[in-house]
């Protein structure tokens, strides 16, 4: 794998594993369906639009594939099992920037974060749905479901919730989160920060852009299944490479890719 | 906090892998799961843990001493609690890639499989060889017994059930193992590297029993063609330990609607007319940020592992186990980073073989340097236990640490389920793989159902078949 480093290789291309976390309804499925679009309707699996997506983000000088892994709900009851972390490169973290608690439950998943996956991961918080405060204009569009629609399949009763905060949002500004407050934070724990809207497509690129850049050149190099920083299947070694198996041939045939920025 | 539903097609109980299989299939059939663990991990009796975790599992620990210190991070070791390998063309593979659970795992090969001849000093070891031609340059067997086993082997490889011409005029349905055996002339010791290190038979009672030939010759193909598959070994195994297996399942439930709550005590089992038909449970706290949660819902059937009902289940043996940590390979087996060695009963004059399985820094569940052994039997008497496993010690040369509890009960349950609905799994087994498991995953299936389980093609299905 050093040859990646010489300089006259192709623009070198490297898998990063990105974990969306978040309480149930801030948007988490819709913007990534948003940053991968094409595919949302190709998918076939029923209660939730994104379980396992990739995109590709090309950089000036090296593409990140992302792998963007969804909860599929297992956050709702804390029960988000160590696989979910494992080797994560990146994470976005979201809340609802009309809904106050969604931020303390999303400092939460950064602590959460902090203890449980590879030191050196890049985190990135999300103030979503920015479309249902004067910032985001476009309030005209009114229903702001879109971004929510996925997460409501799968948690049927946030759907609820979800219905009032739309409610709110017709008759104005219902911005409940300060940019300043969640830009402190962010900046105390040295995350990445952005307000988007899925709906409207705000800063959703943006977001995945800026994760590209943030990720070290060298834990690039490494990839994945070595992020636990323990390296026991680095480079020079032979036999870990050749003893890895591939069971299901088919796993490549199901990545969807595309190029969004 | 979010309600849960009134009512489930199914709740299960324990998030053990036979459990989490289940959970997955039925999630992506189209029932709506609950899925509850008393613990606050994944994994019950098939999880793997950290190191620190087991030191203390095991309370290998004096007060205010904190031994795991020296053997680096925590995090970086995942201490597998069940002994078990896949078997690379076996059905838990079969269900991982039809399932496509393959994608949130990675995989790697055992490097070797090996067996014992003889004991004590004198005791020597192999590898197991995987076909004819492996046979013929074995150090197990002397040269006209090569010639033997090269002719059963090809046998085997050419054998097919319902084809008489391939039966070698024997009554292949109705004949014992040792018939077949006889037929080829095989010597003792050979019988027993083909039944215990291919076959994985883990006593001999296979032998003698009528019929039970075929089942023989089938365990023996699938070694082979598990072999031939990636070449080292026929043994594959996750990264990051065996644990990964239940949380992948538990992930596949999950993105079909499964909803899981760990940290959550089953109360009570509600019945109408003997038949299962809700639970009460109490999610419990976790860091004290939350309030317990209590709550009741309806579900026709429960899956549950045996510790959710004791009453329910036996104990039909004892599983001795013995979890070493070492910072070297095994002599003798080529340094190779990971094996399977097995020990067959008659060597050591004992009626069950004594396994080891050992894993290591390359599959990512211990720092570089570092190697897991795990020696297993069933128990056969009440006296000594560290003595019945001594064998799988002595092949083990130096130990750092042993971890090592009181033997552990093996439970099935009392019935099949059909007047409660409530079916309960075994307990992993003393097989060194993981084919015993799904079987009972199969069976489970089959008597929660009423179906056969068929995971071929499930995941593409799954929106058209409403048979």
């Amino acid at each position: 794998m050093s040859e990646s480093a010489s300089a006259n290789a192709p623009k070198p291309s490297s898998s990063v594993k990105l974990v969306l976390l978040g309480e149930a309804a801030v948007g988490k499925s819709s913007l990534v369906l948003r940053f991968v679009n094409n595919d949302f309707q190709e998918n076939k699996e029923p209660t939730i639009g994104a379980a396992f997506l990739t995109q590709k983000c090309s950089l000036p000088t090296r593409t990140i594939k992302f792998e963007i892994w969804d909860t599929a709900g297992q956050e709702r009851f804390a029960s988000l099992a160590p696989m979910y972390y494992r080797n994560a490169q990146a994470a976005l973290v979201v809340y609802d920037v009309t809904k106050p608690s969604s931020l303390t439950k999303a400092k939460h998943w950064v602590a959460e974060l902090q203890r449980q996956a590879s030191p050196g991961i890049v985190i990135a918080l999300v103030g979503n749905k920015l479309d249902l405060t004067n910032d985001g204009g476009d309030v005209s569009e009114a229903a702001g479901a879109a971004q929510g629609e996925s997460e409501s399949v799968q948690n049927g009763d946030e759907g609820a919730g979800e219905e009032d905060e739309v409610q709110d949002a017709v008759s104005g500004d219902a911005r409940k989160v300060s940019t300043r407050e969640a830009t402190g934070y962010a900046e105390e724990e040295g995350l990445l920060f952005f307000e988007t809207s899925a709906k409207t497509g705000t800063n959703v690129v943006d977001v995945f852009t800026a994760i590209a850049n943030a990720i070290p050149e060298s834990s690039l190099k490494t990839g994945r299944g070595t992020g636990a920083g323990t390296g026991q299947t680095s480079l020079g070694n032979r036999s870990a490479e050749d003893s890895r198996v591939n069971l299901g041939d088919r796993n490549a045939a199901t990545a969807k890719e595309g190029c969004a920025c | 906090m979010d309600e849960i539903a009134p009512e489930y097609d199914v709740v299960v109980l324990g998030t053990g892998l036979t459990e989490c299989v289940l959970s997955g299939v039925l999630s992506v059939k189209g029932n709506k799961v609950l899925h509850i663990d008393r613990n606050d991990h994944y994994g019950g009796e098939a999880a793997s843990v950290n190191i620190e975790a087991l030191f203390k599992k095991y309370g290998n620990v004096r007060p205010g001493e904190e031994p795991w210190k020296k053997y680096g991070r925590v995090n970086d070791w995942n201490i597998d609690l069940v002994p078990k390998l896949l078997m690379s063309n076996g059905e838990l593979t079969n269900i991982l890639v039809s399932t496509d659970v393959t994608r949130y795992l990675e995989f790697k090969q055992i490097a070797g499989s090996y067996v014992q001849q003889g004991k004590g000093p004198k005791a020597t070891v192999a590898k197991v060889p995987s076909d004819a031609g492996e046979a013929l340059r074995s150090s197990l067997m002397g040269l006209f017994e090569k010639r033997r086993a090269k002719k059963f082997l090809e046998w085997v490889g050419d054998f097919k059930e319902d084809d008489p011409a391939s039966h070698q005029g024997l009554n292949i349905h109705a004949c014992t193992m040792k018939e077949v055996y006889d037929k080829f002339g095989l010597e003792d010791n050979t019988r027993d590297f083909v039944g215990h290190s291919m076959a994985l038979y883990p006593s001999d009672e296979y032998i003698n029993q009528s019929g039970a030939a075929v089942e023989t010759i089938n365990r023996i193909r699938l070694y082979v063609n598990s072999m031939a598959r990636y070449g080292k070994s026929p043994y594959i195994y996750p990264l990051y330990g065996l644990g990964e297996l239940p949380q992948g399942f538990a992930r596949l439930s999950a993105i079909y609607g499964g909803t899981y709550m760990l940290n959550t005590d089953v109360d009570e089992v509600l019945y109408e007319n003997g038949k299962v038909s809700g639970i009460k449970a109490t999610m419990k706290d976790r860091d004290d940020q939350s309030e317990a949660m209590k709550f009741e819902t309806k579900t026709k059937k429960i899956i549950a592992d045996p510790s959710y009902f004791p009453s329910k289940s036996k104990v039909t043996g004892y599983l001795l186990k013995a979890i070493c940590i070492l910072n070297h390979p095994i002599d003798k087996t080529d340094s190779s980073d990971s094996v399977q060695l097995i020990i067959p009963q008659s060597q050591v004059g004992r009626k069950h073989d004594i396994y080891i399985a050992m894993v290591s820094s390359a599959h990512n569940v211990c720092p570089k340097g570092y190697y897991i052994a795990i020696v297993s039997t069933i128990a056969e008497n009440d006296a000594n236990h560290h003595l019945e496993l001594e064998p799988g010690f002595e092949r083990l040369g130096k130990i750092e640490e042993k971890f090592m509890g009181p033997p552990i009960p093996l439970y099935e349950p009392i019935d099949n389920g059909e007047e409660s609905n409530i079916f309960i799994s075994k307990s992993y087994d003393a097989t060194s793989h993981f084919e015993t498991t799904t079987d009972d995953v199969r069976d489970m299936y089959r008597r929660a159902t009423g179906e056969e389980l068929k995971v071929e093609g499930l995941r593409e299905d799954q929106q058209l078949a409403t048979e």
